[in-house]
């Protein structure tokens, strides 16, 4: 199914993908009663953070997140994916997600995800302001001709 | 048991982010370029996601416990402050420049597509994070 005017967009996939990724996170917050915020669980399974969960359930989630595009990847082949051709770019790009998903304690998933469904205003800000940054940087960007 | 759940958890969330297209930088990217060809994908997952997350939000309140812990870990920090704002600014710049966030990014390491791409952007994010314990740690 797409949608008329944007041939490219994948509604079904993203929606079906979507409600996957809500019932990791509810399976996060009913039964372990834990927040699915990967930058956080990610800080905590390298050792990085000092607070959070206990290390061993951190890493338990980062590696089942691993095993997970494995199963997809075993079943329906490679996912298509398309990445900046420059390594450069991407070091800084991983660099400043790194860096900012912990300053602002969070990124798509503990903010955009699990926070904004519980309308926290914390996270409703962080969500609105790293979407309109992200908007800024792919605009200018693309006008550099660092786009691919 | 609690590490069974959180290890179906990441499972089903990898599965999740593959299926959805959001491990694809270009397709998030399409998403963020709003002055391009913009690809409303994202908007589908975050609606997904957000709907099954609201009906958890409302049955949560009403238990005494999670399933498997005996109290429930959440943040209650309730402040808008510059660390809040300047860390999305920063993460927002990132995630624009190379299209991908932590959950996609992790997960790519699964279906491996191009390792020494993923394999950069991963351990530069675990660099940028420990970059910032180093500078916000009092020595």
């Amino acid at each position: 199914m797409t949608i008329p005017g944007f041939p490219d967009a994948d509604p079904v996939g993203g929606l079906i993908g979507g409600v996957l990724i809500g019932i990791s996170a509810a399976v996060m917050l009913l039964g372990a009663g834990r927040i699915a915020g990967v930058s956080g669980l990610l800080a905590r399974a390298t050792g990085i953070a000092d607070s959070g969960p206990p290390w061993i359930m951190a890493l338990n989630f980062i590696v089942g997140l691993v095993l997970g595009g494995l199963a997809y990847a075993l079943v329906f082949g490679p996912a298509t994916v398309s990445y900046s051709p420059s390594l450069p770019l991407l070091a800084a790009a991983g660099l400043l997600v790194g860096f900012g998903t912990r300053m602002g304690s969070g990124c798509t998933s503990g903010h955009g995800v699990c926070g904004m469904s519980r309308l926290s205003r914390r996270s409703i800000t962080a969500t609105m302001v790293f979407m309109a940054s992200g908007i800024v940087t792919v605009a200018i960007a693309n006008a550099l001709g660092w786009g691919w | 048991m609690k590490q069974i759940l959180t290890l179906i958890s990441g499972v089903i969330f990898g599965i999740g982010l593959t299926v959805s297209g959001m491990t694809d930088p270009a397709r998030v990217r399409g998403f963020l370029d709003l002055f391009g060809a913009w690809d409303p994908t994202l908007a589908f997952v975050m609606g997904g996601a957000l709907l099954v997350m609201a009906v958890a939000w409302v049955i949560q309140p009403r238990m005494v416990k999670p399933l498997v812990d005996t109290t429930f870990h959440l943040p209650g920090t309730r402040h808008i402050d510059g660390k809040l704002v300047g860390g999305a600014v920063l993460f927002g710049a990132g995630w624009g420049l190379g299209g991908l966030c932590p959950g996609p990014a992790i997960a790519s390491l699964g279906t491996a597509p191009d390792i020494a791409a993923i394999g950069t952007f991963v351990l530069a994010m675990v660099g940028g994070m420990l970059l910032h314990r180093l500078a916000t740690s009092k020595s």
